[in-house]
């Protein structure tokens, strides 16, 4: 087994008196799918939330290990999650920039290797051959997303005018130009039809299979999740209640006992 | 008609000036939703240093005009830019997430303090500036009435388009402009991918900056007088001009600030000048009235 890619150690989120996590303990391996199940109200969302540092959480560890190094996502700032440890994600509702082509949202994922490259813009406000080189490679890879989430034919449209399952691709798309070790999708499926929902299948294969990082899902969309998930995570009110292969999650009973609400004994009977 | 092209003539000089001043509120508006009431400041300390640029100019013997304006005009775009820069470092930042009005008010602090502290280093009094471009040509005589255009509108008219050309191609195509784009219309999923919005925001209020300066520079130029005061009426004239385009527009800001330069002077030269001001200011009212989004800007969409 390769080491885990983010070690999330005894993670708690209390907001006042509610505690939304409760000592959740689990990891995430590069070049695997890891899904975080549960009811509404069980805490995913939070646990996204402390890994990308919206939140400070109450108590716990979180270390990344992985492209550049070690980090402590607690103690970073947000965009620090995004610039250092290389950590990327979308959100339940679609956050693209809709006022900027499809193209330039790829491109202001990238910007941070092209302010590199510019120096600070001075050089390439001038045009310095260096920058023009660095910007050609940032197009080149937008390309090459556009390509892989089929999209290359509206580069040049407004990312807000695009059908609502492309935009959920172009997110993805985007997350991963920043080219991130860890990539942590809120349901990404959400309001996507049968056929929108098997191509974001493939997309998040492929992520994991052709890039290699690793991939944290939430998703309530069960054909989703039990498809693609290397390992499961499942959360009821804040609590790990389960953690393992598809398979072995499905047939739990704790599960089954928190998404249908039944007993024990009406399950046997 | 000899008239009429005569007061098209100063509108759109005077327009050039409000505009420039009028991009920095736009901007600001745009990338954190509030008005940067110091702006105005800006603009007249950017006056200043430019009067005080062309005396160092004129003792080291400086004598060529345009060299000494692309002097000046750097001198004052940089140190005016310090001066916005730490307006948002001081006024803004450390109010970010307080509430709405808190950075308004100390805003108002900055601009209040920047004239006063103005006042007492300067003096109270108006500072001529002398001429430093003379000269025009007449466009052609009507009616027993020259029409003149003066050097100086020349200059004043093509640095402003030269500099907005400039600046919406930087917004436009420069990475720089992306990120500051990004950041506009969602912050937090702009630092998410990365881009440090602290800076973007510094970034914002320091480009501003420049130009109000080189209105200032214009001003000075144009007018030949300046006092700690010029500041506030030409701010909120500015202020005026960028509701008027729909604040947060980039395109907006120059076509309100032609506008209210045409609505002003149109109301000086046909009507009275006395009242030009009011003139300018009910413009104000009624757009907030009957057009709050201004002309070409978007009405404000709840984001869900």
């Amino acid at each position: 087994m390769m080491a885990p890619l983010i070690e999330v150690e005894h993670l708690t989120m209390r907001f006042g008196g509610l505690v939304a996590i409760d000592d959740v303990s689990f990891t995430a391996h590069p070049r695997s799918i890891t899904a975080i199940i549960g009811p509404n109200g069980a805490g995913k969302t939070t646990v996204f939330n402390c890994i990308t540092g919206f939140y400070k959480p109450t108590v716990g560890r979180l270390t990344l290990r992985g492209g550049p190094g070690e980090f402590l996502l607690e103690r970073m700032r947000g965009h620090e999650i995004g610039q250092k440890a290389r950590v990327a994600r979308t959100f339940q509702n679609i956050r693209l920039f809709p006022g900027m082509t499809v193209l330039e949202n790829l491109m202001v994922a990238q910007h941070n290797k092209l302010m590199r490259a510019s120096g600070w813009s001075l050089l390439g406000l001038l045009g310095v051959a260096s920058f023009r080189r660095a910007e050609e490679a940032a197009i080149e890879l937008s390309r090459l997303w556009l390509e892989r989430i089929g999209l290359v034919a509206d580069a040049d449209r407004p990312a807000g005018e695009l059908p609502y399952g492309a935009q959920r691709r172009l997110e993805i798309a985007r997350a991963m130009c920043t080219e991130p070790v860890l990539l942590c999708l809120d349901e990404p499926a959400a309001g996507l039809n049968p056929r929108e929902s098997a191509e974001l299948n493939e997309l998040l294969v492929s992520i994991r299979d052709r890039d290699g990082i690793g991939v944290l899902l939430i998703e309530h969309d069960m054909s989703v999740v039990m498809q693609i998930s290397d390992h499961i995570v499942v959360l009821d009110y804040g609590r790990k209640i389960a953690e393992g292969a598809p398979a072995a999650v499905r047939n739990d009973p704790a599960v089954i006992r928190a998404y249908l609400g039944t007993d024990e004994k009406a399950l046997d009977g | 008609m000899a008239y009429f092209t005569q007061q098209l003539i100063n509108a759109i000089t005077l327009g050039a000036i409000y505009g420039l001043i009028a991009i920095g509120y736009t901007m600001v508006y745009g990338i954190i939703g509030m008005i940067n009431f110091a702006h105005g400041e800006v603009f007249m300390i950017g006056a200043f240093i430019s009067l005080i640029g062309f005396i160092i100019c004129g003792s080291l013997g400086i004598s060529s005009a345009p060299i000494a304006i692309v002097l000046v005009l750097l001198l004052a775009m940089s140190f005016s830019a310090v001066y916005g820069w730490a307006i948002e470092r001081t006024a803004y930042r450390p109010l970010r997430g307080s509430f709405r009005l808190a950075p308004l008010i100390s805003a108002i602090g900055v601009s209040i303090a920047l004239q006063n502290y103005v006042q007492l280093a300067q003096g109270a009094r108006p500072k001529p500036g002398g001429q430093i471009v003379s000269g025009g040509f007449n466009l052609f005589t009507a009616d027993g009435f020259d029409v003149r255009v003066t050097w100086l509108q020349i200059i004043i008219v093509l640095v402003t388009i030269v500099l907005m050309a400039g600046f919406t191609w930087v917004i436009a195509r420069t990475s720089l402009g992306r990120q500051q784009r990004a950041c506009e219309q969602d912050m937090k999923m702009a630092a998410l991918l990365g881009v440090n919005v602290d800076r973007t925001i510094s970034l914002t209020f320091v480009l501003g900056a420049a130009l109000a300066a080189v209105a200032g520079m214009l001003f000075l130029m144009y007018y030949g007088v300046i006092d700690f005061f010029i500041g506030f009426l030409a701010g909120i004239k500015a202020f005026t001009a960028a509701v008027l385009g729909g604040i947060g527009s980039l395109p907006g800001a120059m076509l309100g600030g032609l506008l209210i330069g045409l609505i002003e002077v149109f109301w000086a030269g046909y009507f009275s000048s006395e009242y030009k001001d009011v003139a300018a200011f009910a413009i104000l009212v009624l757009v907030l009235i009957f057009r709050p989004s201004g002309l070409l800007g978007k009405p404000e969409i709840e984001k869900v």
